[in-house]
């Protein structure tokens, strides 16, 4: 690497060939028509805002803080994560079943896919808020197929009350989409790995946990991220259909009584917002985490970019690539 | 000495008009061969003659349909009580193919680990071994096929030559009593076959009962202490690696030899 001493090729040589070009910079009167218009459409939008009095930024910003708001926010943003932990725990046991040889097990697993992502989310949030009205107001735990009663006489919103109801109707309905998500990261992952496993001894699932998974998690990432972040969304659906105060519902109780609509609605897009934004950084790193090994050199995180962009703009010479924080650095020289 | 002798006496490999057919297509049309511990078999031919299958049938990553093939005086892939053949559990044909050390041509090293990791996992895994001992006896095989300074390098930071070396250090590393070598230098450009081929050689020296299958003509020369010629999944022609290339019985062989030396 130390190539200190070697003539450098190329180099500036004065005048000729070698001079530095500096040129007029070409014209491009359609960019700045575009810009002319985008600009000027954002101009219209923002003035919109600033005085329609309708949109009451004044209800806005009193509110945003608000206790109640923020006890929604956290209701959305625990049955998020509750109904994705169930969704992928369950989309992953999906996934290795629809691989089984046995016909009856993989069959079960595609008519659960087939269910779940035939019939809307709604549809299955409003069969989980009405589930006493198929269950009865009390229910018994018995052995199924056998009448051998475990518990009996259990009231059905004790069993299930909304918060469950909620996590197990969106999270049953996310199992049937990580099951194919799973399902494609475990077939993106060469036969040749598992024959390398199966060579050194191991098992079925031994392979599945230490070779295939682990790789087949650089193509399982990203879209999880993008059904965390759906999953965020379609949180809001719960206050409709089983009554779990999360955030729209809570924003929702406000405005049935002080009619202020239009605000209330603001309020919870901005949190909704605030939220995404978040999980899509979180996402970022996550990616870059189960990246490692695939690339020689993996991209410079937000933070680093920006860095470089400042570094760059100072000097306006060339700042030095950053680099990525993982492994002992000399990735490039591995050769 | 006459124990030695005894255990001389088993063949560490033997087939015995072995058979194998991917639906219609039979790839292998009875195979009928035995290596000695010790020993180290090489097996060249046409693309397609079966060669590869007949590895892989070994540690029975593919099962056969007909005939009987065994490793170390056991069947592949099934037991027999009486007259009656029983398949073997996942479990056990897992804990057979432990016992034999499988080198393939794309490498099929592990991405997400380091060359180290790779060389670790099977002892510690499987075999439930000592984590530091295992570390240590990994870094002396690194050492041995020449990478102790890539023991955290991962794989795609690796060239052709030094995967396959680190996938040799792998199989190495469960202590296996037979080592099968699917074309391991056929992936790699022609200035990194020699480093993958000096290991091979090292090992055969050392006494490891090997098959390999591959196109080195030169190798098999020099290494093999027996050569076999395989096409449209049978033995061709068998014999002494110098005898057979110098002096090939069969048109078939002369064509193939012609061509490839």
């Amino acid at each position: 690497m130390g190539d200190a001493g070697a003539p450098q090729v190329g180099a500036q040589t004065e005048g000729g060939a070698g001079t530095e070009i500096k040129a007029v910079p070409a014209r491009h009167p359609g960019r700045w028509i575009g810009t002319i218009i985008v600009l000027y459409l954002l101009l219209a939008l923002i003035h919109a805002a600033a005085t329609n009095p309708n949109f009451a930024w004044g209800v806005v910003t009193k509110n945003l803080f608000d206790g109640f708001v923020l006890h929604g926010v956290v209701n959305t943003l625990y049955l998020t994560f509750l109904s994705m932990i169930l969704g992928v725990a369950l989309g992953t046991i999906l996934a290795v079943m629809r691989l089984s040889p046995v016909r009856i097990i993989s069959g079960a697993a595609w008519v659960y896919i087939w269910f779940f992502r035939g019939t809307p989310v709604y549809v299955q949030l409003l069969f989980w808020g009405s589930i006493a009205a198929l269950t009865g107001k009390y229910v018994n735990i018995q052995i199924p197929l056998t009448g051998i009663v475990v518990i009996p006489n259990i009231p059905t919103v004790h069993l299930i009350p909304p918060l469950v109801a909620a996590v197990l109707g969106l999270g049953l309905n996310e199992g049937a989409y990580m099951a194919e998500i799973v399902r494609a990261g475990i077939l993106s992952v060469g036969e040749g790995q598992s024959e390398a496993a199966a060579s050194l001894g191991m098992t079925r699932l031994k392979t599945l946990r230490l070779v295939v998974l682990p790789q087949a998690m650089r193509v399982i990432v990203p879209p999880t991220g993008n059904e965390t972040i759906g999953m965020l969304k379609t949180t809001s659906l719960v206050g409709a259909t089983i009554a779990y105060p999360e955030l729209l519902y809570v924003v929702t109780q406000v405005y049935v009584v002080t009619f202020q609509i239009i605000p209330w609605l603001l309020i919870a897009s901005i949190w909704y917002l605030i939220m995404t934004s978040v999980l899509t950084f979180g996402q970022y790193y996550v990616e870059r985490y189960y990246a490692r090994g695939s690339t020689r050199n993996l991209p410079p995180t937000p933070f680093q970019r920006l860095r470089a962009l400042f570094a760059r703009n100072l000097t306006t010479t060339h700042a030095p690539e950053a680099k990525g924080p993982l492994g002992p650095g000399p990735l490039s020289e591995a050769r | 000495m006459s124990v030695a002798a005894d255990a001389a006496r088993t063949p560490m490999v033997k087939a015995e008009a072995v058979r194998k057919s991917f639906g219609r297509l039979e790839v292998l049309r009875g195979v009928t061969t035995e290596v000695m511990p010790r020993e180290v078999m090489v097996i060249i031919g046409p693309s397609g003659g079966g060669k590869s299958t007949f590895l892989r049938c070994i540690n029975h990553l593919e099962k056969i349909n007909g005939g009987r093939l065994w490793v170390d005086g056991e069947l592949v892939g099934y037991k027999q009580r009486g007259a009656k053949l029983y398949e073997l559990r996942d479990d056990e044909v897992a804990r057979k193919r432990a016992e034999i050390g499988m080198v393939f041509q794309s490498f099929n090293l592990f991405p997400h680990m380091t060359a180290l990791e790779n060389v670790m996992v099977g002892p510690v895994q499987v075999k439930k071994e000592n984590k530091a001992t295992v570390r240590t006896r990994a870094e002396d095989l690194l050492e041995r096929v020449g990478l102790s300074d890539k023991a955290g390098s991962h794989p795609a930071q690796l060239s052709g030559g030094q995967q396959q070396r680190v996938a040799i250090a792998r199989a190495l590393a469960m202590e296996p009593k037979l080592m099968l070598f699917d074309e391991p230098t056929s992936a790699l450009d022609p200035e990194l076959v020699g480093e993958v081929l000096d290991v091979m050689r090292g090992l055969a020296e050392m006494g490891m009962t090997m098959i390999v299958v591959t196109h080195e003509i030169g190798f098999a020369r020099e290494v093999g202490d027996k050569l076999l010629f395989m096409d449209g999944g049978v033995i061709v022609e068998a014999g002494p690696p110098r005898d057979l290339i110098s002096n090939p019985r069969e048109e078939r062989t002369r064509q193939f030899l012609s061509k490839v030396l």
